[in-house]
């Protein structure tokens, strides 16, 4: 983390900016609500079990929107549960994160041509952060999205433009 | 004095950490106890039965995968085996024995994430852990044969799409040989664990003619005490040449057809197909898996119902074809779909706490539930 | 363990007002056409019977035939008038291990069948399923809706073969 990890080795004291020390605490303690809609679920399931831990990054799962940072849409959104996850979105509290996970709800997956009831990609209800492809993206993939977004947090500025 | 009391609805909405997916639960509650149950669906439907009209049969074999996206060789093997019928062809004996190694390793996965999930519903944290970490090594023998990991697109009509690695034999036989131990570590951890036991003993009892009556099958129909399996009752692929027994529920903690009967079953079921995966790592035999796959897929013109008996019940495929490249009409008939319409039944007279414990033994999919 | 031909034989006796239709020729799987206001009657024989005892309804599927004539709507749209919607019915005995295919035709533009829910309780969701994409009535079903589709989804039935999308649903657009 550059200036922070070479003062706490060397003393007891740190200098750094508060826009640093923000985006830094965001970035190690994302906590997501527990939402899996379809098979990426699975596959986020298996990235927060013992094999590829996501607890090391700072995940943990909550049950409830209001007490989380980030929301993985893992999986198909349908035009009857687009409306509820416009009202998780708005549950919870800023700052907030997206990541769509896999080609359903990035793009509308392999339903985009015939799929009367899918909802063609999530970004038409609620923006979106990071898009991780793959249907579904391996473990690691979803980790890289992940590590994406850090970096997005790590630029971003307490002053809001 | 009486005390005037109301009955409340509660809804068990989308998004919740124990219902298995988007299922929504509306309970009707007088006090703690439950009176009714109405569950909607309909939240992951995505139009699987249009798609058929308009892909052709092999471009259909990557949309059953993703109905039950945790037996996704299960489903694969019973759409291929109703179009194999249509077209009348035989495929040679090493891609039925491969096919019969990979359905009864999916079997084990998936019985795995219900067990893991069961206990995560109900409070037990660790065996879910236990129970994905051995999940890996499965996925890890699929991941060397196909390429996937949870969805493969591996069986073909008239064969499969690659041949075994030359590595699986000797990396299955010692997945057998790690994972037994790991079973026994399982039951001590959760099957006869005092706890578990009181959560689930006597809790959600199905009667045997009322799952008769309301068309369940798979595990719920056997914890309630029929020894009903499609493998051997309906046999189809050459689940005839393997000796295995079909564990039924048999009240041994509470009463039969209960909550822990249907987990016990499923536990059972996996030590059964670990016998069916080392009698058919000896006797297969060698050949080319690729030989036997068609050209052209166009069947003739009429109409079949294929069964397979999935890791949830029994999955079926109605295929009407107009002698075209494209099915005229699938109808699936899935395990789960038929399967939750019993909640109601077993939910009445129990309490708000009971409801995750007999939803999870029910062990739905959404995928297939909404298809 | 009855055949195609012992069943048949014993419908037709204990039912010689109904005309069915025995339809013993088709390759694969050999079915029954009953009329689609004698359907519950049928039913209730055959699960109560004492040599039949089907006493499972394995599946229930709705088709569109798509066996009328092509015509255009006001729009310009292709639409078809007239045909028949079919429901196939697979029944089983558990206990004989029997199976039979009854088929029940009804017409396309006012669809209504007789419910056998009070016969087998699984029948209820596949009814509800097969009214939400097809839009055919059953009469005497004790809860008829929508089950897979939104409830306020007013474009239609989703599986007939001349369905047309909607552009926006609740301010959503629905082509790709």
């Amino acid at each position: 983390m550059g200036l922070l990890d070479k003062e706490f080795s060397e003393g007891n004291i740190i200098i750094t900016t508060t826009e640093n020390l923000f985006n830094w605490a965001r970035l190690s303690s994302l906590w997501q609500v527990s939402f899996g809609l379809a098979c990426c679920a699975i596959e986020m399931m298996a990235t927060s079990a013992s094999h590829y831990d996501f607890d090391r990054f700072g995940v943990i799962p909550r049950p409830s929107p209001r007490q989380s940072d980030v929301i993985i849409v893992s999986g198909t959104v349908t035009l009857k549960m687009a409306l509820r996850v416009k009202r998780l979105y708005e549950q919870m509290p800023d700052p907030k994160y997206v990541i769509s996970m896999g080609s359903c709800s990035n793009c509308g997956g392999p339903y985009w041509e015939h799929g009367y009831h899918v909802l063609k990609g999530v970004d038409r209800v609620i923006p979106v952060d990071v898009y991780v492809p793959g249907c579904p993206p391996r473990p690691e993939a979803l980790l890289e999205g992940l590590l994406k977004l850090q970096e997005k947090i790590r630029n971003e500025s307490l002053s809001k433009s | 004095m009486s005390v005037r009391t109301e009955e409340m609805v509660l809804n068990m909405g989308p998004q919740h950490p124990s219902t298995h997916g988007v299922l929504r639960l509306e309970l009707t509650l007088e006090g703690e106890i439950i009176t009714k149950v109405v569950p909607h669906i309909g939240y992951l439907h995505r139009c699987f039965e249009k798609h058929c009209e308009v892909m052709t049969y092999p471009q259909i074999i990557p949309y059953t995968d993703r109905m039950d996206y945790l037996a996704a060789m299960c489903n694969e093997l019973g759409f291929v085996i109703g179009v194999e019928k249509l077209l009348a062809i035989q495929v040679p004996e090493r891609v039925e024995y491969i096919r019969v190694i990979m359905a009864e390793l999916q079997r084990i996965a998936s019985h795995l994430v219900a067990i893991g999930t069961y206990g995560a519903d109900i409070g037990a944290f660790t065996p879910f852990l236990y129970c994905f970490r051995d999940r890996e090594k499965i996925l890890n023998l699929f991941e060397i044969t196909c390429g996937a990991r949870l969805l493969y697109n591996y069986i073909w009509i008239g064969g499969l799409s690659h041949d075994l690695h030359p590595d699986f034999i000797r990396l299955t036989k010692e997945f057998i040989r790690e994972f037994k131990p790991n079973l026994r570590e399982l039951n001590n951890l959760l099957t006869y664990n005092k706890i578990f036991i009181d959560r689930t003993a006597n809790i959600g009892i199905l009667p045997l003619e009322t799952a008769i009556n309301y068309g369940v099958t798979g595990p719920m129909l056997r914890a309630s005490g029929l020894r009903w399996d499609l493998r051997k009752d309906d046999s189809y692929s050459i689940y005839n040449k393997f000796d295995f027994e079909i564990p039924i529920g048999e009240g041994k903690m509470g009463t039969i057809g209960d909550s822990w009967d249907r987990y016990f079953v499923r536990v059972r079921e996996m030590e059964e197909s670990i016998k069916i995966i080392e009698q058919a790592i000896e006797q297969i035999p060698d050949g080319d898996v690729t030989a036997g796959i068609p050209k052209r897929i166009k069947p003739v013109v009429g109409h079949i119902y294929s069964r397979v008996e999935n890791p949830r019940g029994e999955l079926g495929y109605f295929i009407i074809s107009d002698g075209s490249a494209t099915p005229f009409r699938v109808k699936v008939r899935a395990p789960s779909f038929v399967n939750l319409q019993v909640l109601d039944v077993l939910c009445r007279g129990h309490m708000v706490a009971d409801v995750i414990a007999i939803l999870g033994s029910v062990d739905i999919v959404l995928g297939e539930v909404d298809r | 363990m009855k055949s195609f031909e012992e069943i048949s034989k014993l419908l037709i006796n204990q039912f010689p007002s109904i005309n069915f239709e025995i339809k013993s020729d088709v390759k694969f799987e050999p079915y029954i056409i009953v009329p689609p206001n004698q359907i519950d009657n049928v039913c209730l024989f055959l699960r109560d019977n004492i040599d039949l005892q089907f006493d499972s309804l394995v599946n229930l599927s709705a088709v569109d035939d798509f066996n009328g004539e092509k015509t255009k709507d006001e729009q310009g749209n292709d639409i078809m008038k007239g045909g028949t919607l079919s429901l196939y019915y697979h029944l089983e005995s558990i206990k004989y291990r029997h199976k039979i295919l009854l088929r029940v035709l009804t017409d396309r533009d006012n669809p209504s069948v007789l419910s056998v829910t009070s016969v087998w309780n699984s029948a209820n969701w596949h009814e509800r399923e097969a009214f939400d994409l097809f839009g055919i009535n059953f009469i005497n079903h004790p809860d008829l809706r929508r089950i897979l589709m939104p409830y306020d989804w007013e474009f239609g039935h989703p599986l007939r073969k001349d369905y047309q999308n909607p552009e926006f649903y609740q301010g959503m657009k629905v082509p790709y």
